[in-house]
C-alpha cells in the first residue's frame, strides 16, 4: 500500500478548519449480558474466560432463542446518560441492525436507533493548560458487542490474506453504552488534544460510576474517531473519514494529527476525501482504508420485536441523578485540595490520564505523594516505552502494595521498580514478586556490619578522614557495601552503621 | 405506488440477504415479486400520517430480567452442531480474500 | 379392548388416572398406528427412539404414588417448529437437516414436566411458510379425508397426525393461521392463544410479533388441557404475559355443560362476503350460526372496515420479521454448510443460503429485505403497522358490541397437492380470515362446522375474541362442539375414510 503523503500539522490547520465527532462504546461490567444470563466477559471476575465458554443460547443465535434485557445494564446506562448531561427518554426501544458477520451470531444486532435511551447533552473536558471545552453529546444508546474473531495463516492475525478463521462468542451480547458526539467545532490546533482529553474525561467517568473496567487495552473502552476538513470560511461539512477502534488514549492524539495532515494532503492536492472507516495501526503511526461506504451498508433497522420499551419512572431516574459522583471537574478541584499538590503536580497526573488510578491508589492507603510518583514517574516511563496504557500495566492496589513495601523499609527505591517491573510482566502481587525474586534489603545488621568491616579494612584511609570529621568519606564504604549486597541493603542504614562504627573504634 | 421491482433490484436484495440467487431465480423472483407487491402497497391508502404504529399485539413496558448468572451453555453444547470447528472455536474460510 | 387412539386425550387421562390402561399401552397404540398410516400421511418427520422409556417412567411413577398432573402419561406429537434435545429440530428446512438444540423450547419443557409422552416431530412448511405443508424440505404431508388434498399450513404434519389418530394431541404454532387453517381443512380443532399468552421460547421465529404456539387436538377440552400445561408467563419471552390465567379445560367443561350460547352476541364481519367463499364453506358456517341461534345466540352484523388490508400487511410485517430472523442460518456455528472452493465466508454463507433454503423462504426473505430497506421502510414496514394499529381499532370497536366474532376459518376445503404453489398470491390470499387475529394479538379458535355438499371435506368455524379472552373461545367452542356433535351424531372424524396400512399400500413412500 502507497504511503500518505502528510500536509504539515501547522500548515494544515491554516487552510483548512478541523471538524470531530466521537463514537465512544463502553463495554459495562454488570453480571451478566445485555440480552442473556451468559456471565459478562467484561466482568473483573470473568477475565481471561476460555473461549465459547460464556455462552447462552442467544448470544449465538440458536434457532429459537430469545433476547431478554438486563435490568441492572439499564440503570447503568441511565446513570451514564445522567453523567454525561443528557435527558432520559421517557420510552426508548431497541431496533435491529441487521449485517451479516460471523461474529455477530443473529447477523443482526440488537442497538437503539431512532428512540436511544439518552440524548441531548454535554461534556466538560479540562485541557492541559486548565482550558475547559464542552462537547456536545448528541445520544447514548445501549447495544450489545460481538464476538471476536482470531484470523489464522497468511500474513498472521491480518484479515487480509488469512487462510481461516476462528468465532469465539463469549464477549457477542456483552452490555455497550454508544455515545455519540455532535460535531465539534472550534478545536483548532487542539484538534488532537481535545480528541484524547474527551477519551480521557469519559473514562473517567465511566470509572467514578463504577460501571465499566474501563481498560481500553482490553477493548472496554473503544474510540471511533471522525474527521472531517473544510476550507476556512466555508460553511458546508468536509467528508469525514471514521477512524475505528482505537484502543489507548495517546492514538486518538495521534489518529486525529493523522487524519488532519493526510486530508488536508488531498484536498491541498486537489483531491476527494471518500467517505469511509480507516483503521489505525498503532505500530507505524498511520491509518489505513477499510472498507467504503457503500449501498450494501443498509441496515435495514425496524423495532425489535422481541423486546418493549424502555420507560424509566421518573422516580427512579431521580434516584439514579442523587446517587450520581461529582463531575469530573468539581471531583478534580476537590482531589488537588485533599493531596495538596501544586498545579503543575495536579496537571501532570490529569495530563497522563491518572487522575482515577491516584485516588484509587491513595484510597488503598498510599500517600498521596507516593501514589503520584509512582503513577507519573515509572509506571509512565514503562507505559511509554512499551506502547501501552498506564492503567493497563498495573492496579492502583499492586502500587498502594508496593508503597507499604517501601514505606514498611522492606525495599529501597531501586528494588521497589524491580518489583514493579515483575508485576507489570505478570509475575503476581509485589509481595509475590518479592518473594519470588528473593528481593527484600537485608535488615540483618550482622550482615551489614561483615560488609562494612570488610569494605573498611580495604580502605584504612577513609576509617581515617571519617574520624576526622570528613563525614563524606563514608561514601566510599556505603558504595562498596550496598555493591557487596547486590543493592538489597537500606543504603541510610548503612550510612548510620558506617558512622557508628567509625565513632566505635 | 408503481412497482418498481427489476431484476437489478433483486440481484441488491439477494447481496443485503445473502443469497446468491441464480440468473433464473432472479428472472422468476422479480415476476413474482412484482405481482405480489403490486397487492401489497394498498396497505399505504390507509396507512394516514395520524394513525400510530403498532409493533407490539400488546403493548407492555419495562421488562426486564435479574442481573443473575443463567441459561450458559456447556462448550460441547456451544460447538455440537459447529459445521467446522478448531481450538474451542467455529471456523470459517477466509473472510476477505487475497488483497486486491 | 378399544382402540386407544381413538380416545381423546381427556378420556385416555381418564383411564390413565384409574390404572385402566398404562402409558406405554397408550403410547405403543400410538407408535402402533404411526407405523401403520404415516408412510401414506407423513405427518411425522420424526419419531421418537424415547417415547415408550418416557411412558415406561411416567407408569413407574404414577405406580409409585408420585401426584402427575392431569394428562401426564398421554402421547403428544410436536411441531418441528420447536426445539427438542432429544430429537432434531428442522422447521420443515434442509439448512437445519440433523439439528440437536442443546435446549428444550418452554412449551416442550413444560410439556414434558406435565407428563406428556413426546411421539415425535411434526411436518410443517418450511420454517413456517405456507398453507399447505408443500413447502416441506421433507416431502409434503397428505390430508387423512383425501390423500391427494393438502393438510393445510404450516402445521399440516400436527394437524394430519391429530385427525389420522397419530397423537391425541399436538403442539402447533400460529403466525397468519398455522394451527387454525389445518384444524379446518382436516376436521379438528385448533386454537391461537393470545399473543404472549403462551411462551415463544425456544420456537424456531417466523415473524416474532406475530407467531403464538398452540394445542392443536380432536376435541374443543383436550385443547384447554394442553393448554393448560404449556401456557403461562416464562420470563425467558419478554413479551410472555404474566397474567393469572384461568383454567381452559375448566372452561371447556363448562361451555360444554351449560347454557353458554344463551344470550351469546355472535359477530359477523360484513366485508367479509359470501362471494370470496366456496359455497359449502359458506353454507356449513351459516348452518352452524342458525345452531347457535337455535339455543339462544344472538347473530350480529359488525363492520371491520381494515380486515380487507389485513392480508396485504401481514404481508409485509411476517417476510420483514422473517427475512430478519432467518438471517443465523448461515452456515457458521450449525446447519447445512455449502462449501466454496476458493470462496470467501461471504460466499459459503450466499451459496449455503440459495441451496439451503427453499423457493417460498427466499421469496419470502428477498421480499422482507425488500420491506425494509432505505427507502421503502415507511410505504411498506411502516404503513404495515398502522395497518395493524386500524385492525386492532375495528376489533375494539367491534368488541364493544359483540362476544365473540365468528368467520369460516377459510375460504376452501383442502384443495389438491400442487393446485396454487406456483401462484404465491393465491396462497397468501387463504390466510384472509386467520390473519387478522395475528396482527391484532387477539386468540382465535377453529373448530369443526361439518362438511362441504360439494366434495364432502371439512369445514370450520372460526371465532375470535378479545385479547385475553381465551377462556370464552374455550367455552363457545366447547359449547357449540356439543350441539354439533348431537346433531351428528359423533364426532366428524368418524366420517373420515379408514386410512388403509401402508404396508397394503406398498409401504412407505
Ligand atoms: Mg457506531
Ligand atoms: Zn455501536
Amino acid at each position: 500500500m502507497a504511503k500518505d503523503k502528510l500536509m504539515d500539522f501547522d500548515k494544515a490547520l491554516e487552510v483548512y478548519e478541523p471538524v470531530l465527532g466521537f463514537e465512544v462504546h463502553v463495554e459495562l461490567n454488570t453480571r451478566t449480558k445485555m440480552f442473556s444470563g451468559a456471565a459478562n466477559p467484561a466482568h473483573a471476575d470473568n477475565h481471561g474466560a476460555d473461549p465459547n465458554t460464556l455462552v447462552a443460547p442467544v448470544d449465538m443465535g440458536l434457532p429459537g432463542s430469545l433476547p431478554t434485557v438486563n435490568a441492572e445494564a439499564v440503570k447503568y446506562s441511565i446513570s451514564l446518560g445522567l453523567a454525561l448531561g443528557c435527558s432520559i427518554a421517557p420510552s426508548s426501544r431497541f431496533a435491529r441492525k441487521n449485517y451479516f458477520y460471523p461474529d455477530l451470531g443473529k447477523n443482526y444486532q440488537i442497538s437503539q436507533y431512532d428512540e436511544p435511551i439518552a440524548f441531548e447533552g454535554q461534556v466538560d473536558v479540562e485541557l492541559a493548560d486548565g482550558t475547559i471545552v464542552t462537547v456536545p453529546i448528541e445520544r447514548a444508546h445501549m447495544e450489545e458487542d460481538a464476538g471476536k474473531l482470531t484470523h489464522v495463516g497468511g500474513s498472521t492475525g491480518r484479515i487480509q490474506g488469512a487462510e481461516y478463521s476462528l468465532v469465539d462468542y463469549n464477549r457477542a451480547g456483552v452490555p455497550l453504552v454508544e455515545i455519540v458526539t455532535k460535531p465539534i467545532f472550534g478545536a483548532e490546533h487542539r484538534a488532537p488534544e481535545i480528541a484524547k482529553a474527551y477519551v480521557q474525561t469519559i473514562r473517567d467517568i465511566v470509572i467514578s460510576l463504577g460501571i465499566s473496567e474501563a481498560r481500553m487495552e482490553r477493548g472496554n473502552l473503544r474510540c471511533d474517531a471522525n474527521v472531517s476538513l473544510r476550507p476556512r470560511g466555508q460553511e458546508k461539512l468536509g467528508t469525514r473519514t471514521e477512524t475505528k477502534n482505537v484502543n489507548s488514549m495517546r492514538s486518538v492524539e495521534r489518529a486525529v494529527r493523522y487524519e488532519i495532515q493526510r486530508q488536508a494532503a488531498i484536498l491541498a492536492a486537489g483531491g476527494t476525501i471518500i467517505q469511509e472507516t480507516r483503521h489505525w495501526h498503532e505500530d507505524t503511526g498511520t491509518t489505513s482504508p477499510g472498507r467504503p461506504k457503500s449501498d450494501a451498508d443498509d441496515y435495514r433497522y425496524f423495532p425489535e420485536p422481541n423486546l418493549l420499551p424502555v420507560a424509566p419512572a421518573p422516580a427512579l431516574i431521580e434516584e439514579l441523578r442523587a446517587a450520581l459522583p461529582e463531575p469530573p471537574a468539581a471531583r478534580r478541584r476537590r482531589l488537588k485540595a485533599d493531596w495538596g499538590f501544586t498545579d503543575l503536580e495536579f496537571q501532570d497526573v490529569v495530563n497522563g490520564g491518572l487522575l482515577a488510578e491516584v485516588e484509587a491508589t491513595v484510597a488503598a492507603g498510599a500517600a498521596p505523594a507516593a501514589a503520584r510518583k509512582w503513577w507519573t514517574g515509572e509506571i509512565t516511563r514503562v507505559s511509554n516505552a512499551q506502547g501501552r496504557e498506564a492503567p493497563d500495566l498495573v492496579t492502583p492496589a499492586d502500587v498502594a502494595a508496593l508503597q507499604s513495601l517501601v514505606d514498611a523499609g522492606s525495599l529501597n527505591d531501586k528494588l521497589a521498580r524491580q518489583v514493579l517491573e515483575g508485576v507489570i510482566a505478570g509475575e503476581g502481587t509485589p509481595q509475590q514478586v518479592v518473594d519470588a525474586r528473593g528481593l527484600a534489603v537485608v535488615s540483618d545488621d550482622g550482615a551489614l556490619i561483615a560488609a562494612i568491616d570488610e569494605a573498611l579494612a580495604s580502605q584504612p584511609d577513609v576509617l581515617a578522614k571519617i574520624r576526622d570529621g570528613k563525614v563524606q568519606a563514608a561514601g566510599a564504604v556505603i558504595g562498596a557495601v550496598m555493591k557487596a549486597m547486590k543493592g538489597q541493603a537500606d543504603a541510610a542504614r548503612v550510612r548510620e552503621l558506617v558512622l557508628e562504627r567509625a565513632a566505635a573504634d | 405506488m408503481v412497482s418498481e421491482i427489476t431484476p437489478d433490484l433483486v440481484r441488491h436484495l439477494g447481496v443485503l440477504a445473502r443469497i446468491q440467487l441464480s440468473d433464473e431465480e432472479v428472472e422468476r423472483l422479480t415476476g413474482q415479486l412484482d405481482v405480489i407487491v403490486d397487492n401489497i402497497a394498498k396497505v399505504s391508502e390507509v396507512a394516514t400520517p395520524e394513525v400510530a404504529a403498532t409493533s407490539h399485539p400488546i403493548p407492555l413496558e419495562n421488562i426486564f430480567r435479574p442481573d443473575v448468572v443463567g441459561d450458559q451453555l456447556t462448550p460441547a453444547e456451544v460447538l455440537q452442531n459447529a459445521p467446522d470447528a478448531a481450538d474451542g472455536r467455529f471456523r470459517v474460510t477466509a473472510i476477505l480474500g487475497e488483497e486486491q | 379392548m378399544t382402540d386407544l387412539t381413538k380416545l381423546s386425550a381427556a378420556a385416555l387421562a381418564d383411564k390413565l388416572t384409574t390404572g385402566e390402561i398404562s402409558s406405554v399401552e397408550a403410547t405403543q397404540a400410538h407408535l402402533d398406528r404411526i407405523a401403520a398410516v404415516d408412510g401414506d400421511v407423513h405427518a411425522f418427520l420424526h419419531v421418537s427412539e424415547h417415547a415408550l422409556d418416557v411412558a415406561a417412567d411416567i407408569d413407574r411413577r404414577r405406580a409409585a404414588g408420585e401426584a402427575l398432573g392431569p394428562v401426564a402419561g398421554v402421547p403428544l406429537a410436536i411441531k418441528d417448529v420447536l426445539v427438542t434435545t432429544d430429537m432434531p429440530s428442522t422447521s420443515g428446512s434442509k439448512i437445519l437437516e440433523g439439528y440437536m438444540s442443546p435446549y428444550d423450547a418452554t412449551v416442550v419443557a413444560r410439556s414434558r414436566a406435565a407428563g406428556l409422552v413426546p411421539l415425535g416431530k411434526t411436518n410443517m412448511d418450511e420454517f413456517a411458510m405456507g398453507s399447505s405443508t408443500e413447502h416441506s424440505a421433507y416431502g409434503p404431508t397428505r390430508n387423512p379425508w383425501d390423500l391427494d388434498r393438502i393438510p393445510g399450513g404450516s402445521g399440516g404434519g400436527s394437524a394430519a397426525a391429530v385427525a389420522a389418530f397419530e397423537a391425541p394431541l399436538a403442539l402447533g404454532s400460529d403466525t397468519g393461521g398455522s394451527i387454525r387453517q389445518p384444524a379446518h381443512v382436516t376436521g379438528t380443532v385448533g386454537l391461537k392463544p393470545t399473543y404472549g399468552g403462551v411462551s415463544r421460547y425456544g420456537a424456531i421465529a417466523l415473524a416474532s410479533s406475530l407467531d403464538q404456539v398452540g394445542p392443536v387436538t380432536r376435541t374443543v377440552l383436550d385443547a384447554g388441557l394442553l393448554h393448560d400445561v404449556i401456557g403461562g408467563h416464562d420470563p425467558h419471552d419478554a413479551t410472555s404475559l404474566s397474567d393469572a390465567w384461568p383454567s381452559f379445560a375448566e372452561a371447556a367443561r363448562d361451555g360444554a355443560r351449560g347454557d353458554v350460547l344463551k344470550g351469546l352476541k355472535v359477530g359477523v364481519i360484513k366485508e367479509l362476503p359470501d362471494a370470496g367463499f366456496q359455497p359449502g364453506v359458506s353454507a356449513s358456517f351459516r348452518a352452524a350460526l342458525a345452531a347457535m341461534e337455535a339455543h339462544g345466540a344472538e347473530i350480529v352484523e359488525i363492520s371491520a372496515p381494515h380486515f380487507e388490508y389485513g392480508v396485504a400487511a401481514y404481508y409485509l410485517i411476517l417476510p420483514a420479521e422473517a427475512s430478519s430472523n432467518l438471517a443465523k442460518f448461515d452456515s457458521v456455528r450449525f446447519g447445512l454448510r455449502v462449501d466454496v472452493p476458493g470462496g470467501t465466508v461471504e460466499d459459503v454463507m450466499a451459496r449455503t443460503r440459495d441451496v439451503g433454503f427453499g423457493e417460498e423462504v427466499k421469496r419470502r426473505i428477498i421480499l422482507g429485505t425488500y420491506a425494509l430497506s432505505a427507502g421503502y421502510y415507511d410505504a411498506y414496514y411502516g404503513s404495515a403497522q398502522k395497518v395493524r394499529t386500524l385492525i386492532q381499532q375495528d376489533f375494539a370497536t367491534a368488541f364493544a358490541s359483540v362476544d365473540v366474532i365468528a368467520t369460516p376459518s377459510a375460504p376452501t376445503t383442502a384443495f389438491r397437492l400442487g393446485e396454487k404453489i406456483d401462484d404465491p398470491m393465491q396462497m397468501y390470499l387463504n390466510d384472509v380470515t386467520t390473519i387478522p387475529a395475528n396482527l391484532a394479538g387477539v386468540p382465535g379458535i377453529s373448530i369443526p362446522s361439518g362438511l362441504a355438499d360439494e366434495d364432502g371435506l371439512p369445514v370450520g368455524i372460526q371465532f375470535l375474541a378479545p385479547a385475553r379472552e381465551d377462556a370464552r373461545l374455550y367455552r363457545v367452542g366447547a359449547a357449540l362442539e356439543t350441539v354439533l356433535v348431537d346433531s351428528w351424531g359423533g364426532p366428524l372424524l368418524d366420517r373420515a375414510p379408514q386410512l388403509l396400512s401402508s404396508s397394503e399400500h406398498g409401504g412407505a413412500r
